[in-house]
């Protein structure tokens, strides 16, 4: 028998319509923006509406992102990610007024650190918390979709009692720091200086998760247990731990998007996390299950319709993002950059 | 003969409510190639996974140098110095070529000594390094899945048939890369439906039925035994 020859590669040209097959959901955005641009018609209002659309889109994707890559890699569905938005909201805003020194004083440095140690005290907070979470609530359930949402919302109704018991159950009112009040003007347009904050910070994340999902060992654990955990622990790694691993990072994630969210809209509930669900899942659904990429695109496309809906057709907003789920499933009804297929 | 590398005792396991080994008590030599042999349906993949950790034994005992493997959970057995290539092969369609192979060192980076020997041993995996390993051909990714075994150096290799499905070419390389597993002393069990391939590398055979080895001895009795073969698997090695 003679040996196998050594294939060389050759690579047909992609025909037009596959490049852009490929290339659609990276254009979604732009072409949103150029189509708000024409039925706006005033570039200010257009450049306010789009700032806010994307940092709202971050701050959704920096709430999603976590999820999506627990429904990717753990099957698993966490109806009670919402409390983690919630809880880091509520621990953040605690740090927040704790440090009301800091925040009030006119010093960006100062501001700014308190915002950062917010930031930290509630990505730790939900972080141990979602490990707990996942020992005592999700692990007993796995391999069961039916299971884990009765389980998940119990956990989320449990978890959101817990923020009444300890936190009161009215709404708390907070300020931004000083720093990051008011508008930044360009041009005939006021930019929020919070939300040009939020859009740095997803796009920071955003750029955070890739690399670390693709240039690192752990990365590609995670990466490959999503395709075939089985094997993944044949090489010799600990899905378990990776599995614990990355719920905490997505519940982190949830409450660092708790903090930001309350920054945002200056105002907290224990229910507000449970309110952004529903956008959360639109986003995880068309992002395709599993993908950050998908996530990424799917939380800016929500974000900026939304917004600039609002502004030309008020009522329409409330079906908007619906109506966006809709149509991108129509199309592509795995969602736009599926990383596991749907079951 | 020095003690085996690894040893069945009695392993039972079932899946659901089916008993797919019902006593498989088996020894693998240090240093040799043994060919688990048998017809369909007969328990020997599940033997290899009984063995792996992915299904569990219900009863027996499997002994990795001495040691019990029953408390011992799937990734600790990999950190052990098993090297498992399973029969769907297990590639990772997503990832390169080159990050599965990243996934199967496990104590730092591919050595590239061993990493020049793999590109010799099967020239695609140079080729196709940074491409997405779905989009290779089956004979590819069955190069990738046995190359990621060898990525370093194990104690006992675990080989679901390797040669399924492939053109005799690829199968040429594939003996020819085992052949040289083999000439480093590596410990090999492995399952294998073609009864060339099977005499080509095997020192020791095992004849597997209904759940349990029925025959055990050298490959080379086997080989010379047609009557034996028919009885024992209904086919003769002089047929392939």
């Amino acid at each position: 028998m003679s040996a196998a020859p050594d294939h060389s590669p050759t690579f047909s040209r992609l025909s037009l319509t596959d490049r852009l097959s490929l290339a659609a959901p990276y254009l979604l955005v732009p072409v949103l923006v150029v189509i708000g641009f024409l039925a706006i018609g005033a570039p200010s209002s257009w450049l306010t509406l789009t700032v806010s659309g994307l940092a709202m889109g971050m701050m959704i994707f920096i709430m999603a992102s976590g999820l999506t890559l627990v429904f990717g890699l753990m099957d698993v569905i966490n109806f009670g990610h919402g409390a983690f938005i919630s809880l880091g909201a509520f621990m953040g805003v605690s740090v927040l007024f704790w440090l009301s020194a800091w925040t009030d004083a006119p010093s960006l440095v100062l501001n700014v650190a308190a915002v950062l140690l917010a930031i930290l005290a509630a990505m730790v907070f939900t972080g141990v918390i979602g490990w707990a979470f996942e020992r005592v609530i999700v692990r007993p359930v796995y391999g069961s979709h039916l299971k884990q949402i009765l389980v998940t919302v119990g956990g989320l109704i449990v978890l959101e009692q817990a923020i009444h018991v300890i936190w009161g159950a009215e709404e708390i009112y907070l300020n931004r720091p000083e720093a990051l009040r008011g508008s930044i003007t360009f041009g005939a347009s006021a930019l929020e200086r919070y939300r040009i904050l939020a859009v740095v910070v997803g796009l920071a994340i955003f750029v955070a998760m890739r690399l670390v999902l693709r240039r690192t060992k752990i990365g590609l654990i995670v990466r490959a247990g999503v395709q075939n955990g089985e094997m993944v622990e044949a090489l010799g790694y600990r899905l378990k731990l990776v599995f614990i691993g990355v719920f905490i990072a997505g519940s982190a994630l949830a409450g660092l998007g708790g903090v930001m969210w309350a920054l945002y809209e200056q105002v907290i509930t224990a229910g507000m996390g449970e309110n952004m669900m529903i956008l959360i899942f639109i986003v995880v659904i068309i992002g395709g299950l599993g993908s950050i990429e998908g996530a990424f695109i799917g939380a800016l496309l929500v974000g900026l319709l939304q917004n600039y809906v609002a502004f030309l057709e008020p009522k329409v907003a409330l079906i908007s993002n619906i109506g966006l789920m809709t149509a991108i499933l129509l199309w592509r009804p795995q969602g736009m950059m599926p990383v596991v297929k749907a079951k | 003969m020095s003690e085996p590398i690894l040893q069945l005792d009695g392993v039972v396991t079932d899946i659901g409510r089916y008993h797919i080994l019902k006593g498989v008590t088996l020894d693998v030599p240090r240093g040799q190639v043994t060919m688990l042999l048998g017809r369909n349906g007969v328990g020997k993949t599940t033997t290899l996974r009984t063995i792996m950790g992915l299904w569990r034994a219900k009863a027996g005992r499997i002994l990795l140098e001495g040691q019990d493997m029953a408390p011992v959970p799937v990734s600790s057995r990999a950190a052990l110095g098993i090297g498992f290539v399973p029969e769907d092969m297990g590639i990772f369609s997503d990832l390169t070529v080159e990050e599965n192979m990243i996934l199967a060192t496990r104590s730092g980076p591919l050595d590239p000594a061993r990493r020049d020997w793999l590109f010799a041993a099967f020239p695609p995996l140079r080729t196709f390094w940074r491409s997405e390993a779905g989009n290779l051909s089956g004979g590819q990714k069955q190069m990738l899945s046995i190359a990621r075994a060898m990525a370093e150096e194990r104690r006992l290799y675990l080989i679901d048939e390797p040669t399924k499905g492939l053109a005799p070419a690829i199968v040429s390389t594939m003996v020819g890369a085992l052949r040289e597993l083999k000439a480093q002393g590596a410990s090999i069990l492995m399952v294998e439906q073609n009864l060339s391939v099977a005499r080509a590398l095997g020192d020791r055979a095992a004849v597997m039925d209904d759940g349990a080895v029925v025959w055990a001895g050298a490959m080379a009795e086997l080989s010379a035994d047609p009557a034996l073969q028919e009885r024992l698997m209904g086919l003769s090695v002089e047929a392939h």
